[in-house]
């Protein structure tokens, strides 16, 4: 009965989370606006099917990836051999990004958009080609974003530095990119990293910090993150241009 | 039965898409570091439920989570709820008049994120590693408080129509300058809440509120002003939190040396 328990503990944890957005929705919907909500049955159903995948997932996420994931970065931390480790730092980035679930809707939501406007062909083989190609430069961003990040914990090269040249880049891909794709490349640097990427890579950079001598955990190994977010605003202006 | 075949559907399409995270550790940890599995069974059992979850999560959101955004957005912008007629007064709407918009927007930022799990669990961690430094219930606030006011301000965009990478970049340089008065210790972990606070339940509302509003708004297109709430939502809680830092560094300061203005040691600094 241990895992059923395991399993109610984090169905409680994911409707804390859902609680307040239900909270939120239900006082505007019933005090502001006043007005019967649309389609509330299969609102409801879907809600449901929300709190139970998440806790799975959740649930899995706990017994399977983590502790592989985690023990696996302060390993290659610990090992010192440098390609190894920037090879994981990539596959570890590539990897969590291409199955974040916020990601795969997000993305097929902006493939319909775009056939909707007109962007692409509306058809479902073009629209899967965008959706996928959003994808996959988002999770090739992320991975050479940790591999960055990985590299400036190595080296102690200063943070911010490297995030201002970030910031350039964007602003030139900005005036480069078709105005169409900005919106959607902006906000894939927030979408990425969510449930299954934070805790492996922040596992990762905490465990490199602290193998290392000279290195304070907070200022170093914090960051990775941070680089994460801001490469695939570059890479998908760049997948803009391509296509 | 429309309820199974879409289940089986969005398995096939989930499987695909996790069992390359799978290969790639598996791999690594049997050939790079030659260590055999530590615990099998369960690391079938874990994938056997990430598996499963994920089906559900995403029908779910597909069915609730996105059609939601979608449908506030709509209602808020109702003209009959606004009270103005869209028709006659040609395509401007006040912005003003849309406040209840922008009270939703900054409420539903602000408590999600301040539920948000991973948002918890790095707040305490970097507690933890900062000896007490940066207080976990303070930072939590702050994040929050950047979200609520990110989506905001995204909203108020959409609303007015002006290009996104006016006000990101405008964001950017403010980030810049903070960063050079910021506490240093603070700086990567306020680059990094940037990304963390925006979750997977998070994400899609948002961006179906976005959506919602770019086709309902007069004279907006989902494609070009339908997206950047979730680009607003990440940068405005890196100000917040450096914000939050040079605060409590600032009163730790004054009240260490009351007469004492140019005092650059903080509690950050000392050792830890």
């Amino acid at each position: 009965m241990n895992w059923l328990k395991a399993i109610l503990r984090s169905l409680s944890g994911s409707a804390r989370d859902l609680a307040f957005i239900v909270l939120v929705i239900s006082f505007f919907q019933l005090v502001i606006l006043r007005q019967p909500f649309p389609d509330l049955g299969k609102a409801l159903v879907g809600l449901v099917l929300v709190l139970l995948g998440l806790a799975m997932f959740v649930r899995g996420l706990d017994l399977g990836l983590f502790p592989l994931g985690e023990g696996m970065a302060q390993a290659f931390a610990r090992k010192g051999s440098l390609g190894w480790l920037l090879a994981f730092a990539f596959a570890l980035g590539f990897g969590t990004t291409a199955a974040e679930p916020a990601l795969i809707v997000i993305a097929e939501e902006a493939s319909e958009v775009a056939a909707g406007a007109g962007a692409i062909l509306d058809t479902e083989e073009a629209r899967e080609r965008y959706a996928l190609g959003l994808r996959l430069s988002v999770a090739l961003a992320v991975g050479v974003g940790i591999v960055v990040g990985v590299w400036r914990i190595l080296t102690g090269w200063p943070i911010h530095l490297m995030i201002a040249v970030g910031y350039l880049l964007v602003v030139v891909m900005t005036v480069l990119a078709p105005e169409e794709i900005i919106g959607i490349a902006y906000d894939s640097g927030g979408i990425t990293t969510s449930t299954i990427t934070v805790p492996l890579v922040t596992a990762l950079g905490v465990g490199l910090a602290s193998s290392l001598e000279g290195r304070n955990p907070v200022s170093d190994g914090f960051g990775l993150i941070a680089f994460a977010s801001l490469t695939p605003m570059i890479f998908v202006m760049l997948y803009g241009m391509l296509i | 039965m429309d309820l199974v075949a879409e289940f089986l559907e969005v398995l096939v399409e989930t499987i695909r898409d996790v069992l390359p995270i799978a290969a790639v550790l598996v791999t690594f940890q049997l050939f790079v570091l030659r260590r055999p599995l530590a615990n099998p069974r369960r690391l079938v059992l874990g994938f056997g439920y990430v598996l499963l979850g994920l089906v559900l999560f995403l029908m779910g959101l597909e069915q609730a989570v996105f059609p939601v955004g979608k449908a506030m957005a709509a209602q808020f912008t109702a003209p009959g709820f606004l009270g103005v007629d869209h028709t006659a007064a040609g395509h401007s709407v006040d912005p003003a008049a849309y406040v209840w918009l922008y009270a939703f927007s900054f409420a539903i930022g602000f408590s999600t994120t301040m539920a948000e799990p991973s948002l918890i669990a790095v707040t305490l961690k970097a507690k933890e590693l900062s000896a007490g430094a940066i207080g976990a219930w303070g930072l939590r606030v702050a994040v929050a408080l950047g979200v609520a006011i990110g989506i905001t301000l995204g909203v108020y965009r959409i609303v007015i129509g002006v290009p996104l990478q006016y006000f990101i970049m405008t964001g950017y340089v403010v980030v810049i300058v903070q960063t050079m008065f910021a506490p240093k210790l603070i700086v990567p972990l306020a680059y990094d809440s940037g990304g963390v606070t925006t979750s997977t339940i998070t994400v899609p509302l948002v961006a179906g509120l976005g959506l919602g509003l770019a086709e309902s708004i007069p004279g907006r297109s989902p494609l070009i002003d339908g997206f950047g709430l979730i680009a607003f939502a990440s940068l405005f809680p890196m100000i917040t939190v450096m914000g939050y830092a040079q605060a409590s560094e600032w009163r730790a300061a004054r009240k260490r040396s009351p007469d004492a203005t140019s005092d650059p040691a903080t509690p950050e600094e000392s050792p830890s």
